[in-house]
């Protein structure tokens, strides 16, 4: 049993960071501000339920406040291990390493997370130079003008006999390539420019600049809860990410209005955690639902949205479900069922392959709208919210989260090889 | 026959070649091209690779398959870059290959080596 009194100062530490209060907390936690107050000082012993809710509450594993951040280092060094075998770390005795060198460790672990988010970044270069149609055809744009600037003012230069008509098509023509030109390299500028603003080092990509704000922030803004209230984004620091949560910041307003706080939790007491219900009782309809069960204060439910394309747009992971960060996530999720067929909810329980097969009951919807009227465009959008279920026995569906981090070994809908195995038998 | 999709491009093309002696009909359409070389029996083809309608790849793999036009010469126009067209395009069977931007003695020297007459 890890000493009580750390376990405490890490609900501590982390409850501040979030800038949250104790009663809050103590509240959506379900225990009273005088109990939490005695956690936080060590004086009680906290376990079991009440340290999963409070880990939930938190935004963090319940694993990581019992042994603090080591546990999640034993993690990363276990998959700096298994990427490179050859090296025969000595896995059984990891829990020594992190405990004689920390530091040293903790360099590791951190190298690993960087390698990780450079192979992404460069993958996702390489493919953006390779396949980027607008590159491409920016340059082939320039490449036709120069071509027929060339050709056309060789002519004029070395036709010494060439005919007035000709002469006043061929600078006619030279005429209009070079506007082309000029507009070709504009544009190939603008976008050469845009593409190499690393604006935050770590996070690659403004999408995720915008997830890891938002989760500090502990998925929850309360400042829109009350009418009138603001965001400050200027934590964020590139305009991009800026840009992607004041669409968010208006949406959250916007559901907030469509099913306060008091109606959610009236509806939650008649209804339960069922967010097709609750949309209806409300009237709010079932994504706002699913969305303000996710994203109120303490919520313990995980949270991915989709657009018709299968890209994720929103991710909240809870503990046991990661949703990936790059490329596509795992065709089998109960998500893309609700975005192929619109207005039917999906209920499916889940269990996540790996060494933790967290279980879930996925509750999926999927919507169309048309926000130019007849005529216009369907823009269609699905939702998948996810409760932790414990300990369950009955039938389950194995899903992952992509395919190159899951270990399934017989998985009919894989479209890539893993990069890990389950049979590595990699246990700290 | 040139057929190239850029009004600039074979304006130029068929300037030169006209002044050369040669009697140069242009499509700019990649679609009735394959059924217009039937239909006129060029001495050479000059095929951009890339046009709307049909790819000159396509074109090109069409006549190839054809023996009354197997043996056509045909030069094929490439930007730089497209590297791995320009190499589908060799295993189809054209006889040369110019890369944009091209000079323009060079382009004349070309179609005259592909008729035998530089």
């Amino acid at each position: 049993m890890p000493l009580s009194a750390l376990t405490g100062s890490r609900v501590r530490e982390r409850r501040l960071a979030l800038g949250l209060r104790q009663a809050d907390v103590a509240k959506a936690a379900g225990i009273s501000a005088a109990y939490l107050n005695l956690i936080e000082h060590g004086r009680r012993r906290v376990t079991g339920d009440v340290l999963v809710r409070l880990a939930s509450v938190l935004g963090i594993e319940a694993a990581e406040l019992e042994q603090g951040s080591e546990g999640a280092l034993a993690e990363i060094l276990r998959a700096a291990a298994t990427a490179e075998p050859e090296a025969a770390a000595e896995l059984e005795r990891i829990e020594e390493f992190i405990g004689r060198y920390p530091g040293w460790a903790r360099l590791a672990g951190g190298l690993q997370r960087r390698i990780g988010q450079l192979e992404q970044a460069v993958a996702a270069l390489n493919d953006r130079i390779a396949h980027d149609p607008h590159l491409s055809l920016s340059l082939h744009e320039v490449l036709s003008a120069v071509s027929s600037v060339r050709s056309t003012a060789a002519i004029l230069a070395e036709t010494e006999d060439i005919e007035p008509e000709w002469r006043a098509r061929f600078h006619a023509n030279l005429h209009h390539d070079s506007e082309r030109l000029a507009t070709g390299a504009e544009a190939l500028v603008a976008y050469l420019d845009g593409s190499d603003r690393a604006e935050t080092p770590g996070a690659v990509s403004p999408q995720e600049e915008f997830d890891d704000w938002l989760a500090a922030r502990g998925w929850h803004l309360p400042e829109l809860e009350q009418p009138g209230g603001e965001v400050d984004l200027s934590p964020l620091a590139s305009a991009a990410a800026r840009a992607l949560a004041a669409v968010w910041v208006a949406r959250m307003r916007a559901d907030v209005v469509a099913l306060p706080l008091n109606r959610l939790e009236s509806a939650l007491a008649e209804c339960g955690p069922d967010p097709v219900l609750i949309g209806a009782r409300s009237g709010a309809g079932v994504l706002v639902a699913m969305r303000r069960l996710a994203l109120r204060l303490g919520s313990g439910l995980g949270l991915v949205i989709a657009d018709a394309a299968g890209a994720l747009v929103f991710r909240k992971p809870v503990p046991g479900f990661v949703p990936p960060r790059f490329g596509a996530a795992c065709a089998l999720w109960p998500l893309f069922e609700a975005l192929a067929r619109p207005m039917l909810p999906v209920l499916a329980e889940i269990e996540m392959a790996g060494r933790r097969r967290a279980r879930f009951a996925a509750r999926a919807w999927g919507e169309a709208s048309w926000p130019a009227g007849f005529g216009g465009a369907e823009v269609r959008q699905a939702a998948m919210l996810l409760s932790p279920v414990p300990d369950a026995t009955g039938p389950v569906r194995r899903v992952g989260a992509t395919c190159r981090i899951c270990p399934e070994p017989a998985c009919p809908a894989r479209r890539e090889a893993p990069i890990v195995s389950e049979a590595t038998g990699l246990r700290g | 026959m040139l057929i190239e999709d850029e009004p600039n491009i074979a304006e130029a093309i068929r300037f030169l070649l006209n002044r050369d002696g040669w009697q140069v009909t242009t499509l700019g359409d990649g679609g009735v091209a394959e059924a217009e070389v039937r239909a006129r029996r060029p001495d050479l083809v000059i095929l951009d690779l890339m046009l709307p309608g049909r790819s000159g790849l396509e074109i090109l793999q069409a006549l190839r398959a054809d023996p009354a036009t197997a043996a056509l010469p045909v030069m094929m126009l490439t930007a730089k870059g497209q590297g791995r067209d320009r190499e589908a395009a060799e295993r189809a069977g054209a006889n040369l290959f110019m890369a944009k931007p091209f000079s323009n003695t060079e382009f004349v020297a070309a179609a005259r080596s592909l008729l035998g007459t530089g």
